[in-house]
C-alpha cells in the first residue's frame, strides 16, 4: 500500500514541523535559540523574493556542478586507467589507501592561500573530495569484470579500446553511477562547508551573514534550503541512475524463472 | 615478498622523493622546500604540543564518535524494527542526512555556546545519520527465514536483538560507520576552525594566518597522517569483528 506509506511519512514531516512550532511557543525551547516553524517559514518566504538569496544558490550550485563535472571525469579516466593495465594498478594501490582518507577539510588553509574566498578555494575542495568517491567506485567496477567474457574479448582480438568499451565500460558503469551518486552529495557538503568558513560566495557565506547578524529565523531558514538542495540531488542522482542503468540486473530486477 | 614491498612503497617513494627535488630550490612563498616542511614538522609537534593539541582534538572526536555510534545504533534498531515507524521517520531522516552538517555548526553554537560540549554535538549530529539510516537498513533486511525461526523458538526480547537483528545487521552497521568516521574528522577540525582555543584544526588555522607556511603545511600532513592511520584502525577492527561475514561470503562465492 504505497498511498498508506506516504501518508505516513507526510505525518511524521508534519509531526517534525508541529513540534518545533510547539517547543520554543511553549518555552521549553528559548524562542532566541530555536524560533517556531511559523517565523523560519516567514523568514524564508521573505529570503525567497529577494535576489541576493537567488544569487548564492545559483553560485552555490555553480560551484557544486563544475567541481563535481571535474571530478567525474577525472575520476572515470584515471580509474578505466588504472584498472585497464594491471601493472598501475599495482603499483598506485598504496597510494590511492594512502591519500583517500585525508580529510579534504586539512586542504582549507591551502585554498585561502592559494585563491582566497573565491570560487576557485570551493572549487579545490569539491574536486579533492568528490575525485577519491569516483575513482575508488570505478576502480571496484573494473576489478569486477567477468574474467569469462574478458578473455573471450581477447580470442576474438578486440582491441584495447573495443574491450574498454564493450566489456570493461558496461560492466563499471553501475558503479561510476554509485560513484556518481555518492560524490554528488560529498560536493553539496564540502561546497557549502568552504562558502561557511571561508566566505567564498554561496549560500554558506549568507549562513554565516546571518549568524553574525543573528538574525536566527534567516538562518534556520537557510539551512532548511541546504537540506532541500540535499533531498533534491539525492532524488536527481537516483533518478538518472534508474534511467540510464534501466538495461542493468540492479535496476530490472530479478528475472522470474 | 621483496616484489610486493616494491609495489606498496614504490610510488609512495618516488612521488616523494620527486617532491623533494622539486621543491629543494623553491622560492615560492607557498609551497616552501619539503626539506623546511620535514624541520618544522619536527619542531612543530613536539611531544608538548601533541598531547597540548591533539590530545583534546581526538578526545572529542572520540567521545562524539562513540555517541553517535550508540545513538545511531539504538534509533536505528528501533525504527527498522517497526515497519509503520519507519515509514513514518524515513522523509524526516532523508532530510536531516541531507543537510550539509557544518551548516549545524551555528546553530549548535546558539544552544552550547563555545566549550567542549559544542563540538561533541557538532560531531554527534554529522556521524549519526549514516549510522542510523544504514543500521535501519540492516535491520529491515533480516533474513525472512532466520527471524521465522527466532520467533518459532520463541526467542524475543533483548535475545532476539542479541543473536538476531544485531548480527545480521552488522555489515550495514559497520558500513554506516566507516562513512561516519570520516565525516566525524572533517566535523572535528571544521568545529575547531570556528571557535576554539585549542586543537589540530585551531592551530593549523592560526599558523595560516600568521601566514607560517612551512608549519601550516606539517599540519596538514600530519592531518593527513591522523586521518590515514584511524581509518587503518577502522580497518584492522572490521576485519575481526566481521571476520565470519567475509569468511561466509568468500565461501558462498567460491561454490
Amino acid at each position: 500500500m504505497p498511498g498508506g506509506r506516504a501518508l505516513l511519512g507526510l505525518s511524521g514531516l508534519a509531526g517534525l514541523l508541529v513540534l518545533v512550532e510547539v517547543l520554543p511557543r511553549a518555552g521549553i525551547v528559548p524562542e532566541s535559540y530555536l524560533p517556531p516553524t511559523s517565523r523560519i517559514l516567514a523568514a524564508l518566504a521573505e529570503e525567497a523574493v529577494t535576489a541576493g538569496f537567488w544569487v548564492a544558490v545559483a553560485d552555490t550550485l555553480t560551484a557544486w556542478a563544475i567541481g563535481l563535472a571535474i571530478a567525474v571525469v577525472a575520476g572515470v579516466a584515471v580509474g578505466v586507467l588504472i584498472g585497464a593495465v594491471p601493472v598501475l594498478r599495482a603499483v598506485t594501490a598504496s597510494t590511492v589507501e594512502f591519500l583517500r582518507p585525508i580529510p579534504s577539510v586539512a586542504l582549507i588553509p591551502l585554498a585561502v592561500l592559494l585563491y582566497g574566498s573565491d570560487l576557485g578555494s570551493t572549487l579545490l575542495l569539491v574536486v579533492y573530495a568528490a575525485f577519491w568517491q569516483v575513482l575508488v567506485q570505478v576502480l571496484y567496477g573494473v576489478a569486477d569484470v567477468d574474467p569469462v567474457a574478458d578473455e573471450t574479448a581477447r580470442s576474438f582480438r578486440f582491441t584495447a579500446w573495443a574491450r574498454i568499451r564493450h566489456v570493461l565500460w558496461p560492466t563499471a558503469l553501475p558503479y561510476v553511477f554509485t560513484g556518481i551518486r555518492l560524490a554528488a552529495s560529498v560536493a553539496l557538503v564540502l561546497a557549502v562547508t568552504t562558502e561557511l568558513v571561508i566566505g567564498a560566495p554561496g549560500l554558506g557565506s549568507v549562513i554565516a551573514v546571518a549568524q553574525s547578524s543573528n538574525a536566527i529565523p534567516t538562518m534556520y531558514a537557510l539551512i532548511v534550503v541546504t537540506g532541500l538542495l540535499g533531498v533534491a540531488i539525492n532524488l536527481a542522482a537516483r533518478r538518472a541512475e534508474r534511467h540510464f542503468l534501466a538495461w542493468h540486473q540492479s535496476v530490472r530486477g530479478e528475472v522470474p524463472s | 615478498m621483496i616484489k610486493r614491498l616494491l609495489l606498496v612503497l614504490g610510488l609512495p617513494v618516488v612521488l616523494f622523493v620527486t617532491w623533494y627535488a622539486a621543491s629543494a630550490s623553491s622560492e615560492n612563498f607557498y609551497a616552501p622546500p619539503l626539506r623546511q616542511i620535514l624541520i618544522a614538522f619536527v619542531d612543530t609537534w613536539t611531544p608538548e604540543r601533541l598531547r597540548a593539541d591533539v590530545l583534546p582534538s581526538l578526545a572529542r572526536l572520540g567521545a562524539g564518535y562513540l555517541l553517535a555510534a550508540l545513538i545511531g545504533i539504538a534509533a536505528g534498531v528501533a525504527i527498522g524494527a517497526s515497519p509503520r515507524l519507519r515509514a513514518a521517520a524515513e522523509p524526516v531522516l532523508e532530510f536531516f542526512r541531507a543537510i550539509p552538517p557544518p551548516v549545524l555548526v551555528p546553530v549548535i553554537m546558539l544552544f552550547a555556546g563555545i566549550g567542549n560540549g559544542m563540538k561533541v554535538i557538532v560531531i554527534v549530529s554529522g556521524c549519526v545519520w549514516p549510522i542510523l539510516l544504514n543500521t535501519v537498513e540492516g535491520v529491515r533486511a533480516t533474513d525472512g527465514v532466520l527471524s521465522d525461526t527466532t520467533r518459532a523458538y520463541g526467542i524475543t526480547g533483548p535475545a532476539r536483538l542479541r543473536y538476531l537483528l544485531l548480527p545480521a545487521a552488522s555489515p550495514q552497521i559497520v558500513a554506516g560507520l566507516r562513512q561516519a568516521l570520516s565525516i566525524a574528522i572533517i566535523l572535528m577540525v571544521i568545529s575547531e576552525m570556528f571557535a576554539a582555543s585549542n586543537g589540530l584544526g585551531f592551530t593549523i588555522v592560526q599558523f595560516q594566518r600568521s601566514f607560517a607556511i612551512p608549519e601550516m603545511w606539517s599540519g596538514i600532513i600530519l592531518l593527513g597522517l591522523l586521518g590515514f592511520g584511524l581509518s587503518e584502525l577502522f580497518r584492522l577492527a572490521e576485519r575481526s569483528v566481521l571476520a565470519w561475514y567475509h569468511g561466509l561470503r568468500d565461501a558462498q562465492r567460491r561454490s
